[in-house]
């Protein structure tokens, strides 16, 4: 069945956002980078918003070579310090905070509003033959119809129009800059290392340091292995089933009997103290730093490394006992 | 190990050295990838059809852009300046006090399935900072550098640190239907996704406990940065 909100839709409006956007950045004399910058968004605009057509018109194997050469170039001139930024007029929103009071809360909290309401309420709900979501990405398309209704509402609280609030977004995208496209590039190294096969090569290690079967010493190892693999690839999903598979199935519990839901439930958790301290989790640590503006590139991950230590010694200990309860 | 156990290690040294350098992290990642790619024999044709299928599988990791419009449309009438000056007319309220009641609150609406109340670009930027930000100046006066540097990214990490614990408890999230998902695969059978989230309840718990102690302690620290470096 065909639907009506579909997650390649959003990424065409995400597209069609970033081109807009680019061609206002050409236009802005205050940037002293203004061509390379519009060339590196206009770029990732072009990958957004005409990859069906591009897989139309030349075929997926062509069109994915194109894409990927416009994303290695978009990488070469973010490395030639080709992206800049150029200047904002300060904000003074004190007057308009006093007339509009809370209501200027009511947009943002109608996000997750909205959200649950369409990934529950709305999910396989269909109007004449055609679902509004995409059952297989509801909380994509839920997200996306958040962000609309948002728009909205923040238009009619403030009297501001969707063009203003265009010319804001480049202001944000300007702030964050190249790190907003960082999840992605990491997204297609995670591909390369699973093409590679690297988890194979990182698994054959990790079983060369454990030449004793020991109880505290492969727990030890297995929550080790989850942190540092996560680490490297950004992203505990990667890790766990290399870890889990290589180490934990054939030796915790085939051969000492732990239970595997503790098992996992704790190893998946010892892999997120590496996703705290890892810049290759860009969404969470890179994005973020950039987003609120810290002078310090990794000042989110060293906010957050006592803990991520911390939980990952609780973690071993966690799992040296409840797995073997 | 032998040679080609060893080269499809090649990306790992080299995305350390980069960030190490501190050269641009899109350049590290997409050199470490065709560095990869090149060295276990993808041919360079191919290696950029793999790089151009995985980007379009990537996607959704673009989606908090379309968020951007309407956080920037409300700042510029004055959100930020609202959240600060809402939050300090609460003689009781302090930096510390709020990320605390929102670290606390971020972790259990997570665990209960609710992960959309929150995220980074609708909720840390927007909202938590700048009540941060006013709780702490109502306190103390203009905050030095460090104090905000301090306070922003204590918010991201707590944000974070919320998520990551509270989420895998909660039966339908994705990681857990991954592990479930794993061990039928490889041949366990008998667990079920509710004994999974059960056993990452004690983490969870060690989580909040081990975090909320450092975020009772930001207070002081905004106090000490002031004296030192001069507030008022």
């Amino acid at each position: 069945m065909s639907a009506l909100i579909t997650f390649e839709r959003l990424a065409g409006m995400i597209g069609l956002m970033i081109a807009v956007i680019a061609l206002a950045i050409l236009r802005d004399r205050s940037n002293p980078k203004r061509i390379t910058t519009a060339l590196f968004w206009g770029l990732i605009a072009y990958c957004l918003l005409f990859d069906q057509v591009t897989v139309d018109l030349w075929g997926k194997v062509a069109a994915h070579r194109i894409i990927g050469a416009a994303v290695v170039l978009v990488a070469v001139i973010a490395g030639l310090g080709g992206v800049g930024r150029g200047e904002a007029a300060p904000i003074d929103g004190r007057a308009s905070a006093a007339r509009l009071g809370g209501w200027l809360f009511v947009p943002s909290l109608s996000i997750p509003v909205v959200v649950i309401i369409c990934s529950v309420g709305l999910k396989g709900v269909s109007l004449g033959g055609i679902l509004l979501f995409d059952s297989s990405q509801v909380t994509l398309g839920a997200f996306g119809v958040a962000a609309i209704v948002a728009l909205a509402l923040a238009c009619w609280i403030t009297k501001g129009t969707p063009v203003e609030a265009l010319r804001e977004s480049r202001r944000l995208i300007d702030a964050v800059g190249w790190a907003a496209i960082l999840p992605m590039m990491l997204a297609i190294l995670g591909g390369v290392f699973a093409a590679a096969k690297t988890g194979d090569s990182i698994k054959l290690l990790t079983l060369m340091v454990a030449p004793e079967h020991q109880r505290l010493l492969i727990v030890a190892l297995y929550c080790t292995g989850m942190a540092v693999f996560t680490m490297i690839m950004g992203n505990a999903f990667a890790a766990f089933p290399v870890m889990t598979a290589g180490l934990a199935l054939p030796i915790l519990v085939k051969e000492m009997g732990a239970n595997p839901a503790p098992l996992v439930a704790i190893g998946m958790y010892a892999g997120y103290c590496g996703t705290l301290v890892t810049p290759m989790a860009a969404n969470f640590n890179m994005v973020p730093a950039a987003l609120l503006e810290l002078k310090d590139r990794y000042g989110v991950i060293r906010a957050q490394i006592p803990t991520a230590v911390a939980m990952f010694f609780v973690n071993i200990v966690l799992m040296y006992f409840l797995a073997f309860l | 190990m032998i040679w080609a156990d060893i080269l499809p290690l090649i990306g790992v040294p080299l995305v350390v050295a980069g960030f190490a350098l501190r050269l641009n992290p899109l350049l590290v990642v997409v050199g470490a990838g065709v560095a990869t790619g090149l060295a276990v024999g993808i041919a360079p044709l191919d290696l950029l059809e793999l790089i151009g299928e995985k980007f379009v599988g990537a996607r959704s990791l673009a989606l908090f852009i379309l968020m951007l419009p309407v956080i920037g449309l409300l700042e510029r009438y004055g959100l930020r300046e609202q959240a600060a000056g809402w939050i300090a007319r609460f003689r009781n309220a302090s930096a510390g006090r709020i990320l605390m009641l929102y670290f606390v609150f971020r972790e259990i609406a997570a665990a209960i399935g609710l992960p959309s109340i929150g995220g980074q670009v609708s909720m840390v930027r927007p909202l938590l900072v700048p009540m941060l930000e006013g709780a702490a100046t109502a306190r103390l006066g203009t905050l030095p550098e460090r104090s905000v540097e301090r306070l922003r990214a204590s918010a991201a990490a707590a944000e974070n640190i919320g998520l990551f614990f509270g989420e895998d408890i909660f039966i339908a999230f994705g990681a857990v239907l991954l592990m479930d998902a794993f061990l039928r695969e490889n041949g366990i059978d008998g667990i079920d996704p509710l004994g999974i989230g059960l056993w990452a309840i004690p983490s969870a718990i060690a989580a909040l406990l081990i975090h909320g102690a450092r975020i009772s302690r930001l207070d002081a620290a905004i106090a000490r940065d002031v004296a030192e470096v001069g507030g008022k």
